[in-house]
């Protein structure tokens, strides 16, 4: 695109990269900022269907779905409250480091083969890390606003969100070792072709794996059953009871934001990507190459494959949280401990001795083989990966042995 | 490039006397900087949690020139890198920061269960 | 579509570089300055982070996100928490004396002159960089850390045998062991004494009934915040 505005359009090169950059910044905070109006309908809708109510039925039509644009305007007309004791700067920054981290983590994040705002060499790691930084909003939050319910929040938040990425961490391993790259868009090219080539699918391990990545998940965005943070049968609102108005709406942003893209995340790492189950486009002789119209249509297609994996994932984390009732901080950190940790540690050698013994799975031909070595530094395709380091090896032995 | 490269020092501001470029050097102010602000901030912060953040941005320091040294896109004309080796280096120096940064708080937490203070000149029990 | 935006657009490098680099000093010189604890901890944060972008502009990639991992993301809120619980009233802000601060301006001003000229000293390192589009590191390090080496040796480095890196590897994971042990065992020992404290208490007690005095909770203890408000 910067090239297309470069050499056509007659641009130049600074301008060019700026507005690319902002072309994609823009695109992702409207995923991010829409995402959270049609959820927030949606998680009232749901909640209201599961208690066997209707839910916001006047603004807006039958289905009351202007209600969350409503909300908005209320929230940006209401007086912007500061406790009297609270650290000024802090109390107000703090939402805006909680929404910075959760809009970062979107750069690395494929949306289709090509419509990434950066490929990153280390994506999945990338995301996991700027993740975890939301929760120095929580926590600045919670001590900025002066008020011991704040402050339990938020000293809650970070004991679970610091514990859950160790057992979170070990389930995106997983998939990180099957594709042999950290690399997000090769990981969910990797699984193109029929939804048996799905790393959720793969082996029995990586369906167990991804079972307890979806616990981590729910317990890293602080959703029900997990958010302790908030919980507000003890603790008011938790970290944000002194929060009103727009700043109050930036934590809700975020937190939306991060259920989208952990959903997106467990898409691309578990469950194809962009790739439909069915392989359409292969079958009609259509690939996902560079150039025409029918590839960028493809494309196009995929990104909606993923927005639609992502936005199941989200509607699956607010049944959870209307079905199942709250954890005790106790009952979180046994979870955490004493289940996902050492689950996640054994399927992941699971994984990895299945992928020693039973590289071509059980039934043969059914999914593809994982775990060439495709990146930049080789110098052939993936076929040659044991080129270089076979004589790497070799040449070390021979240098110790004399 | 050259256009371009004027442009943003002009906005960026303090130029440094090559300043066609980032080179290493540059970093090793970056570097330079960090480590006084840390090595400061050990000395004068009487707040022992203030001490263990000093130690953190002297780490930190460090790591910059290891990555400026490291990286074969800032290798000038004829200068050596140390490729993969500076990045490890620089890998085991968060690693080992962040045990230290471990141990640290949870002695100082200790302290202050005994002592109800974090001031660390009152640590002075053992004094003759 | 914008692929490889940091690497080929080489121009935005050295204007990225200065943004970064002013946000890693200027924060880490607002740590120093800062008296508010807590505000030092926000600042460490964002000067930490800012040196993580300067490792992706380095082309070091896996690293800028370890940093963001383990340091920001780990470390600091480790540090974070160990501020909040200690963050009363008289120890937000301890005030350092006048004397120390120009001590410490002075040490300062030596050290960085020093270092600012050594960073100067060698001409082949003011050259600015070539721009050779770094190779993507993940997997050589990887691979390193196992101790086999696959990158190609830097050129104009002298050739030798390039070790691998499994036995710091090694000594690496057991010191964490040890630290992870070491640090349960001293954010523990205190509670454990005070259960057995008060158990043989209870004994004693009951035996003879004696005034024992019952030793000090641990006050504002980690225990008491982590499960606060469930009992």
């Amino acid at each position: 695109m910067a090239d297309f505005l470069i050499n056509s359009v007659g641009l130049p090169p600074w301008l060019a990269w700026t507005v690319v950059a902002g072309v994609a910044a823009v695109l992702i905070l409207n995923v991010i900022a829409g995402g959270a109006l049609v959820f927030i309908w949606a998680e009232r809708k749901i909640a209201a269907r599961i208690q066997d109510r209707l839910g916001p039925t006047r603004t807006g039509g039958r289905f009351g779905w202007l209600q969350s644009l409503a909300d908005g305007i209320k929230l940006l007309a209401k007086e912007d409250l500061m406790p009297e004791g609270a650290d000024g700067l802090l109390f107000r920054i703090a939402p805006y480091v909680s929404f910075c981290a959760s809009f970062a983590a979107f750069i690395a994040l494929p949306f289709a083969f090509d419509f990434v705002g950066q490929r990153l060499n280390v994506g999945v790691f990338f995301v996991v890390a700027v993740l975890g930084l939301e929760v120095f909003g929580v926590i600045l939050a919670g001590y900025a606003s002066a008020s011991k319910w704040s402050l339990f929040g938020a000293m809650r938040e970070a004991a679970q969100v610091v514990s859950y990425e160790v057992p979170l961490g070990m389930c995106v391993v997983v998939p990180v070792m099957l594709a042999g790259t950290m690399d997000l868009v090769t990981i969910a090219e990797k699984q193109a072709g029929w939804f048996t080539n799905w790393y959720l699918f793969h082996d029995p391990f990586t369906f167990v794996v991804f079972w307890v990545y979806v616990t981590c998940a729910v317990a890293s965005v602080n959703r029900a059953p997990f958010d302790l943070a908030e919980a507000e049968s003890e603790l008011v609102a938790g970290f944000h009871t002194e929060y009103s108005g727009l700043r109050w709406s930036f934590f809700f942003m975020a937190e939306y934001g991060s259920m989208f893209l952990v959903s997106a995340l467990a898409a691309v790492l578990f469950l194809g990507g962009w790739n439909g189950p069915v392989p359409v486009a292969a079958l009609l002789g259509l690939s996902e190459g560079t150039g025409d119209t029918a590839h960028y249509f493809v494309r196009l297609i995929g990104c909606g494959n993923l927005l639609l994996k992502a936005t199941l994932g989200v509607l699956v984390m607010m049944w959870i949280r209307w079905t199942l009732p709250r954890l005790r901080i106790d009952q979180v950190m046994t979870v955490c401990l004493k289940y996902c940790t050492p689950i996640a540690a054994v399927m992941f050698a699971g994984a990895m001795l299945w992928q020693l013994f039973l590289p071509g799975g059980l039934v043969p031909g059914l999914s593809r083989p994982a775990g060439e070595i495709r990146e930049g530094w080789l110098p052939g395709p993936g076929g040659a990966a044991r080129g270089p380091v076979g004589q790497a090896a070799k040449k070390t032995v021979a240098q110790v042995q004399p | 490039m050259s256009g371009m490269l004027g442009a943003g020092v002009a906005i960026a501001g303090p130029a440094f006397a090559a300043a066609d470029g980032v080179s290493v050097a540059h970093y090793l102010v970056v570097g330079a900087i960090l480590f006084t602000a840390g090595i400061v901030c050990m000395a004068v912060k009487r707040n022992a949690l203030g001490v263990l953040m000093g130690i953190e941005l002297v780490l930190n320091g460090a790591n910059v020139n290891f990555i400026a040294f490291a990286s074969p896109y800032l290798r000038g004309q004829g200068a050596v890198s140390l490729g993969i080796d500076g990045q490890v280096i620089a890998l085991f120096v968060i690693l080992l920061a962040a045990a230290e940064a471990a141990v640290a708080l949870a002695i100082t937490l200790n302290f202050y269960n005994n002592h109800s203070t974090v001031d660390v000149d009152r640590a002075d029990d053992l004094k003759g | 579509m914008t692929g490889c935006l940091m690497l080929a657009a080489v121009n935005f490098h050295t204007l990225l570089f200065y943004l970064f680099a002013i946000l890693a000093c200027g924060f880490a010189v607002g740590v120093v300055v800062a008296d508010n604890v807590v505000r030092m901890a926000l600042y460490l944060v964002l000067s930490l982070g800012a040196t993580a972008g300067l490792f992706f502009l380095a082309g070091a990639e896996f690293i800028g996100a370890m940093q963001l991992m383990i340091y920001v993301g780990g470390t600091l809120v480790l540090l974070v928490f160990g501020v909040m619980l200690t963050a009363q009233a008289p120890f937000v802000t301890i005030k350092t004396s006048p004397g120390d601060r120009v001590l410490a301006g002075i040490v300062a001003a030596s050290l960085l002159a020093l270092l600012l000229q050594a960073a100067f000293s060698v001409e082949a390192w003011r050259r600015p960089g070539l721009g050779e589009v770094a190779q993507p590191a993940a997997t050589p390090i990887g691979v390193a850390l196992v101790g086999i080496r696959v990158d190609e040796p830097p050129a104009g480095a002298p050739p030798g045998v390039r070790s691998g890196y499994l036995l710091p590897f090694e000594i690496v994971s057991v010191h964490l062991l040890v630290v992870l042990v070491g640090a349960a065992y001293l954010a523990r020992a205190k509670r454990r004494r005070t259960q057995r404290a008060i158990e043989v208490a209870a004994s004693v007690q009951s035996l003879v009934e004696p005034v024992v005095e019952v030793p000090r909770q641990a006050r504002g203890s980690a225990s008491a915040l982590a499960t606060g408000g469930t009992r």
